[in-house]
Parts: C-alpha cells; sequence; structure tokens
C-alpha cells in the first residue's frame, strides 16, 4: 500500500505527459464553430446588433483585459486600413470606458464596435476565449472562427481565403 | 568562421557531456576514482565550451552578422548596441543558448564547490548534471541551431519585438534562467541521493544552498518580469495569469515548498522523501515551463516562435527527466525510512502545512494553465482560463498559509504550543487589528484582510527576531551580542517573510486602493487624480534611434505648485511596424503617479490615462528583500562550509 503512494507521481506525471502529447497534435488556434456555415447569430448588444453586420467582414472579439488582443492589433489595424477589410468589434466582458481605452491608445480598427458588458453577445457567439475572430461572407454567413490571437500566416492562410480574396 | 566555431564547440560539449553521464555513474558504482574525478574536469569543460559558444554567438549580434539567420530575423543594424547584445537571448534559439550557458555553469560550481561532497555522490550529481546537459545540447544543436547560415545574407536585419527592447526585459531573462537552470541542480542532487539510497541530514544541508540560490534568481526574474509589465505593457497591471507567468510561478512555488520542507529535513530527518519529491518537481515545473512556452501548445504573447517537431523533443526530454526521475523515486523512496515523529502543533507541522498549502496551489495555478489544453485533448471546446479563475481559486488557498506564516517560526520543533506562540505574538495581532480598522475605515473588507495579513507577517517577522535576541528582557548589550551570533539563515529567513508581508501590503493597496482616469484633452486642459492637478501641456514629435515618438508634456501640480513632469510617449517602430507605449511614472514609493497616452484626435483631443497606484513598488520592493534574505541565508557559515556548526565554549576541549 505504501508503495503505491510512492507511485502516485509517477503515474500523475505519466497521464499529464500523455494530455501534452495529444495537445502538441492540435492547433490551439483551429477549433470548429458550429456557427460554421450558418447564419451570423441574433444579437444586440449596445452599440452592434446582427443587422448591422454586413459581409464580408470580420467580426472580432476583444477586451481591454486581454494581453493577446495587444499583440493582433497591429494585424488588425494593418487589414482595416491597408487592405479595406471591414472589422466589427465586440468588447466582450469588459467596461465600455476600458474598451474606448483601449481603443484611443492602439487606434481603432473596427467599422463598429458592440460592448457586450455582461458577455451575453459572447453566448450567442460560442465565444470560449478571447480574442477569436469570425469571419463572414458576402452573404452574412460564419465562413470561418478563428481562435486566439490572429498571425500574419493565418489571416494569409485562413482569414483572406475566407473572405473571398 | 566564428559562428562555425561556436557551433563546433557546442558539439564538444555535447560529446564531453555524454561522456560525463556515463562514466563517473559506472565508476561510482564500481569505486574507480579517476573516473569519478573525470567529471569534475568535464563539466568545467562544458562550460568552457558553451561559454566559447555564446561569445560567438554574441559577436555576430554585436557586428550584426546577418549571415546567422538568427541574426538576421532578430536583430538590426539600427538597433542600440545593448539591445543588439540581450537580443541575444530574445528568441528561441539565442535563448536556448543562455539557458545552456548557465546550466554547465552550475555543473562547473558543484564541480568546483563540491569538494566537501562524497565522492561518489559528487560524481553521479554530475553525471545525472551531464545527462540534462546531453539533453539540452542535442536539443539546440539538432533542432534549434543559433548558428545556422542563410545565403544569400539580408541586407539588414528584420528587427526585435519593440516591446522587448527595453532595460527591463533585457536582464530578465538571464535572472529567470538562473532560477529555473539552478534548480537542475536540486534535482540532479535528489536523483543521486535516490541511486545511492540515502537522503540524510547532510543532504538536505547540500541541496538548501544551491536551491536557495536558484529561488533567489527566480524571484528576482519574476519581479522583473512584473516590473516590465507595469510599465512596458501601460496598463498599470502588473501581474495577468498569463501561460508564460504561470510558467515561471508555478517553479517558484515549489522551490518555495522545497526551501521551507529541506529545514525539516536537515534538522529533524523529517520530511526525506517529500523533499525529495519536492526537489523533482521543482525543476520538472521548470522544463514544463520550457515545454509551454517553446512548444506551441498555447497561445501566448510571451511565447516564442513555435514548432511541433520541437515540442515533441523537449516533452521527450520532460519525459526522460521527469519520468525517469519519478521512477526512480518510486522504487527507491519507501526503503527511505520514515523520519521522526512530531506532533502536528510543532514547526515541522507548519512546515508541512506551508508545503500542502504552496503544493496545492501550485497545482491549481498547473491546472488554470493546462485546463484549455484538456479540453483540447478532449475535444470539448476551447477555453481560456483567465484573471478570475485565479484570483478566486488561489487567494483564498494562499490565505491560511499566511496566517500561519508569523506562527510557523515560533514553534518549537517536534512538540510546539500555539497558546504560547499567539501569545507572544499579540504586538503583531495589536498591528493586524489596526491595519484592518484603517481599512475598514475605508469601507474596503478586501483591503483589511490584506493589510491585516501583511502587518501580522511583517510584525510576526520582527517578533521572532525580537524574540530570539530577548529585546526587553535582557540589557542592550548582551541583545547585540546575540544578535551579532544570530545565524545568518535566522536573519535571512525573517528578512524574507518581511518581504512577503511588503509585497503582500502593495497587491492589497494596489488592488483595493488604485484611482484610474481615462480622458481626453487637448493642451491646456486639466484634470484631478487623488489629490494631485494634472495640466496636459501639449506634445511633440521626437526622433529615437530605431523609432519616432510622440512625447506628452503633463505637469503635476499639488496644491497648486508644480510638484513633476510626466513624459509618456507613444512610439512607432518603422522596421517593426509597431507601435508601443511608454508610459510616466513619478513614483513616492508610497505610491505612483502613472500616465499613458493614446492616439491624438483633431477634435477631441489626445486620450490620456492616468492611474494612482498606492503602494504598487512594494511589490518589487517586497520581491527584492525576499531575494536579500535568500542571499544573507547563503550566506550562512553553517551552509557554506556544508559542515553542522557546533559552537563550543572552550575550543581547546573540542
Amino acid at each position: 500500500m505504501r508503495r503505491l503512494l510512492f507511485l502516485a507521481p509517477l503515474a500523475v506525471f505519466a497521464a499529464l505527459a500523455a494530455w501534452l502529447y495529444v495537445g502538441l497534435g492540435g492547433d490551439p488556434a483551429r477549433i470548429p464553430s458550429p456557427l460554421v456555415g450558418r447564419p451570423a447569430p441574433a444579437f444586440a448588444v449596445d452599440g452592434l446588433a446582427t443587422a448591422d453586420l454586413e459581409g464580408p467582414a470580420l467580426v472580432n472579439i476583444f477586451a481591454s483585459w486581454c494581453v493577446p488582443c495587444r499583440a493582433e492589433h497591429p494585424l488588425l489595424t494593418h487589414l482595416a486600413e491597408e487592405q479595406g477589410v471591414a472589422i466589427y468589434g465586440i468588447a466582450y466582458k469588459d467596461r465600455p470606458e476600458a474598451a474606448n481605452a483601449f481603443l484611443a491608445e492602439l487606434g481603432n480598427p473596427y467599422r463598429k464596435v458592440g460592448y457586450d458588458e455582461d458577455g451575453g453577445a459572447g453566448v450567442e457567439w460560442g465565444v470560449t476565449g478571447v480574442p477569436e475572430t469570425f469571419v463572414l461572407d458576402a452573404g452574412g454567413m460564419v465562413a470561418f472562427k478563428h481562435t486566439g490571437p490572429l498571425t500574419p500566416d493565418a489571416v494569409r492562410r485562413d482569414l483572406l481565403p475566407a473572405l473571398g480574396r | 568562421m566564428t559562428a562555425e566555431l561556436g557551433h563546433f564547440a557546442l558539439a564538444l560539449a555535447l560529446g564531453l557531456a555524454l561522456l560525463q553521464a556515463a562514466l563517473p555513474l559506472y565508476g561510482a558504482s564500481r569505486g574507480r576514482p579517476a573516473l569519478m574525478d573525470l567529471a569534475r574536469h568535464t563539466a568545467l569543460g562544458q562550460f568552457v565550451l558553451t561559454a566559447i559558444a555564446f561569445a560567438a554567438l554574441a559577436r555576430a549580434y554585436v557586428v550584426s552578422d546577418f549571415s546567422v539567420a538568427a541574426v538576421a530575423q532578430n536583430s538590426h543594424s539600427l538597433k542600440p548596441l545593448l539591445y543588439r547584445l540581450t537580443g541575444v537571448w530574445g528568441n528561441h534559439e539565442g535563448s536556448l543558448l543562455l539557458w545552456l550557458l548557465i546550466l554547465t555553469l552550475f555543473g562547473a560550481m558543484v564541480a568546483v564547490f563540491g569538494g566537501s561532497l562524497r565522492k561518489t555522490f559528487q560524481a553521479r550529481v554530475l553525471a545525472v548534471q551531464a545527462m540534462i546537459g546531453a539533453g539540452f545540447l542535442a536539443f539546440t544543436l539538432f533542432t534549434s541551431n543559433p548558428f545556422q547560415r542563410v545565403w544569400p545574407p539580408p541586407l539588414d536585419g528584420a528587427g526585435l519585438n519593440p516591446l522587448l527592447q527595453d532595460p527591463g526585459l533585457a536582464f530578465h531573462p538571464p535572472l529567470l534562467y538562473f532560477g529555473y537552470v539552478g534548480l537542475s541542480v536540486a534535482f540532479s542532487f535528489a536523483v543521486a541521493a535516490l541511486i545511492e539510497g540515502k537522503v540524510d541530514r547532510a543532504w538536505a544541508r547540500w541541496v538548501r544552498p544551491w536551491t536557495l540560490a536558484a529561488w533567489a534568481g527566480l524571484t528576482a526574474g519574476i519581479a522583473l518580469g512584473s516590473w516590465w509589465a507595469y510599465y512596458e505593457l501601460g496598463w498599470g497591471g502588473f501581474w495577468f495569469w498569463d501561460p508564460v507567468e504561470n510558467a515561471s510561478f508555478m517553479p517558484w512555488l515549489a522551490a518555495t515548498a522545497l526551501l521551507h520542507s529541506a529545514i525539516a529535513a536537515e534538522r529533524r530527518e523529517a520530511l526525506r522523501s517529500w523533499t525529495v519529491l519536492l526537489a523533482i518537481l521543482a525543476f520538472s515545473l521548470s522544463l514544463l515551463g520550457a515545454f509551454l512556452v517553446r512548444s506551441g501548445v498555447l497561445t501566448s504573447v510571451h511565447a516564442f516562435a513555435t514548432d511541433p517537431e520541437r515540442g515533441v523533443f523537449i516533452l521527450l526530454l520532460l519525459g526522460i527527466a521527469t519520468g525517469g526521475a519519478l521512477a526512480l523515486y518510486a522504487w527507491r523512496a519507501p526503503t527511505l525510512g520514515k523520519g521522526a515523529p512530531f506532533r502536528p502543533v510543532s514547526r515541522e507541522g507548519a512546515l508541512l502545512l506551508n508545503n500542502l498549502v504552496l503544493v496545492t496551489a501550485c497545482a491549481t495555478v498547473l491546472l488554470g494553465t493546462l485546463y484549455p489544453l484538456f479540453l483540447d485533448a478532449l475535444d470539448a471546446g476551447k477555453v481560456s482560463v483567465g484573471p478570475p479563475y485565479f484570483t478566486a481559486t488561489f487567494v483564498p488557498l494562499v490565505a491560511p498559509a499566511l496566517v500561519a506564516m508569523a506562527i510557523g517560526p515560533m514553534l518549537a520543533w517536534k512538540r510546539g504550543d500555539v497558546a504560547g506562540a499567539l501569545g507572544r505574538l499579540w504586538l503583531a495581532a495589536l498591528g493586524a487589528a489596526l491595519a484592518a480598522g484603517a481599512a475598514f475605515a475605508y469601507g474596503e473588507t478586501l483591503a483589511a484582510l490584506g493589510l491585516a495579513a501583511a502587518a501580522w507577517i511583517g510584525l510576526g517577522a520582527l517578533v521572532e527576531w525580537g524574540e530570539r535576541l530577548r529585546v526587553g528582557r535582557t540589557p542592550a548589550g548582551e541583545v547585540w551580542r546575540r544578535a551579532r551570533s544570530m545565524p545568518r539563515a535566522a536573519w535571512g529567513g525573517g528578512l524574507a517573510h518581511l518581504g512577503v508581508a511588503v509585497v503582500v501590503a502593495g497587491i492589497t493597496a494596489s488592488q483595493c486602493f488604485q484611482s484610474e482616469l481615462i480622458l481626453a484633452m487637448k493642451p491646456g486642459d486639466s484634470a484631478r487624480i487623488a489629490g494631485y492637478t494634472i495640466r496636459y501641456d501639449g506634445s511633440a514629435r521626437v526622433e529615437g534611434p530605431n523609432y519616432r515618438a510622440d512625447r506628452a508634456t503633463l505637469s503635476v501640480l499639488r496644491d497648486g505648485a508644480p510638484a513633476a513632469v510626466l513624459a509618456p510617449e507613444r512610439r512607432f517602430y518603422p522596421v517593426e511596424r509597431q507601435h508601443t507605449t511608454e508610459a510616466a511614472i513619478r513614483t513616492t514609493v508610497l505610491a505612483d503617479l502613472y500616465a499613458v497616452i493614446g492616439e491624438e484626435d483633431p477634435q477631441a483631443g489626445r486620450t490620456v490615462r492616468l492611474y494612482h497606484n498606492p503602494l504598487v513598488p512594494w511589490i518589487w520592493i517586497g520581491a527584492i528583500v525576499m531575494a536579500l534574505g535568500a542571499l544573507i541565508s547563503l550566506s550562512d557559515r553553517r551552509l557554506r562550509l556544508a559542515v553542522p556548526v557546533r559552537r563550543r565554549r572552550h575550543p581547546a576541549t573540542a
């Protein structure tokens, strides 16, 4: 019995290592969303509602408290300013003042910003973490979902094709 | 040529490491002194060769040799010399070489300063150390060669992330790695002890100084990283529970537990197999951190450019090192025997409580960090676990340890007296009550708890010193004599606890009493925050060596009189096409006035964010005090000589 106790750390570690190995196979930025292939979900928050969205466009879920959002911000700015991509922002679980300060500091790449202070719209969009970016095609259907901060590779490989460019 | 020389030196170091991993082990088991001695020479040789490789890479950065791929990808000829140099470890390949440099440095130090170790034991420690070294050398050479050439060389480099071009961050990795890698020595000691099947008091005494040194480095490194986040990321926070921050915090928690359990193992031979396990875990968590940062399993702003092949390699290293050590543990630890018995209420009991809390807290952080990954593996969807999870779990977990922290050192070994200890802590209790009362007056319940804990721990540490020195019960001359003969470890331990008190006060006050103001200002506009008037005088364009910046001038007025000028900047780095904010901070040690600027809007004016952060500098002052405590403890004669010192009144009879 006592011997088993000393085996416990090894057993826990083995399980952990197996998980990590499985985790390596997956790309943390790629996950399927049940929304893909369906119209944008119905939501209405202060500043933004389903009717405002005009595809092709990106819907970017961000928050001032989110560190990776800062990392992807220059890329969003580049897409909006230099490639003319329409981007709608949803400030998820964030105070409107804080979200505005974030945009004032880094620049505002969004065509419109919705303030989803209590996270209600996040539920409709199936948000699991911030940042997330959805691609809407010309017909307003969700064409792709990217989880985590955008990278130049992801933009080139996934987002631009999904936008039809 | 220099790059090839560096590459060659690394390959030679790998050869030496392989020799050192095998021959001394064989020599120790067969009693061959020559083979055992070999380890000391190869350990030094590994360090010298790695240092040559490191110097070769540093040279490539300094002279901007863009035919070396790592330099071309991460440096730029316009970058100031300091950042060209610190850029050596600002990327995956170079940071790995820094890791190797420190790893082989620790090996060399065990070879040089380990003279008092048993010969067989030192040989085994160095062999285990060489196994780790061989693993990382192979990883570097086969998956992440820092000396890879590019042809044709680009005209100029791609630059370094501007957020990293900062003195605070420049020195954050070396300190942090000193801590991470220093824990490898504790690991090697644990594995060597398991091989020998012997964990005695001497073992615990040998492990402590290495762990103390690593812990001091880790503490300072984490503090520097959080300070950098505070002033560079520009939104007034200092800790974000980011996976990479957690990757450094977990080994810190485990190392803190190890430091405490090693005391019990040394003094009372208690908690021995537990201490060995902690030594294995602490370094394993360092390795896990390396895996998380370098494999790409988790997304984080700090993460290096990642590659699944590297992830598999590090996971393999982690599996061999940790899996091997834990298998050895499962096999040998049951034979170590039970330690001296103790009552739950005793110094040992308090140290055990400390350990349970720290390890549970560490597991909580581990769970929160890996949770998104677990769900991913189950295909259950993705989540990111944010600060709400950590504050809800970590803070209440640690709270009882903060209460016990003042009591533990007052308890006797084997069987203590809580009532007596509490009686002697009346001063700390009074201070805690006063602090809580003052915070309640401001209507902050959480602040009351936090500040009471800080006063309790801080005064508790002072009372403990007072008890040892018999302040107030003996004449001043006797107190002075006792102070001079009090072991450095007692000074250091008390100081580290004082440091914790200062950190707790800083975190509490900055979280509960922060004032924040966000507004658009035109030149001449004023705003009031925490008794100061801030006037925006306008902004100007300034040119840096490799950036352009808007620099605002904000005059700080107190009661109408000018008190300071804040000059926050918003910089643009054209090479990297990236904006950064440079916060302007005016500190009075009791509080920081913190200003950041955003874009200028022609109509509304410039966005200005102002914070008043009370006691926030205490977070870093406290961390420095903690690290200082560790260094003082490290200078204790008993640890330096690694022999028990008995003070004898009459040396002649000894």
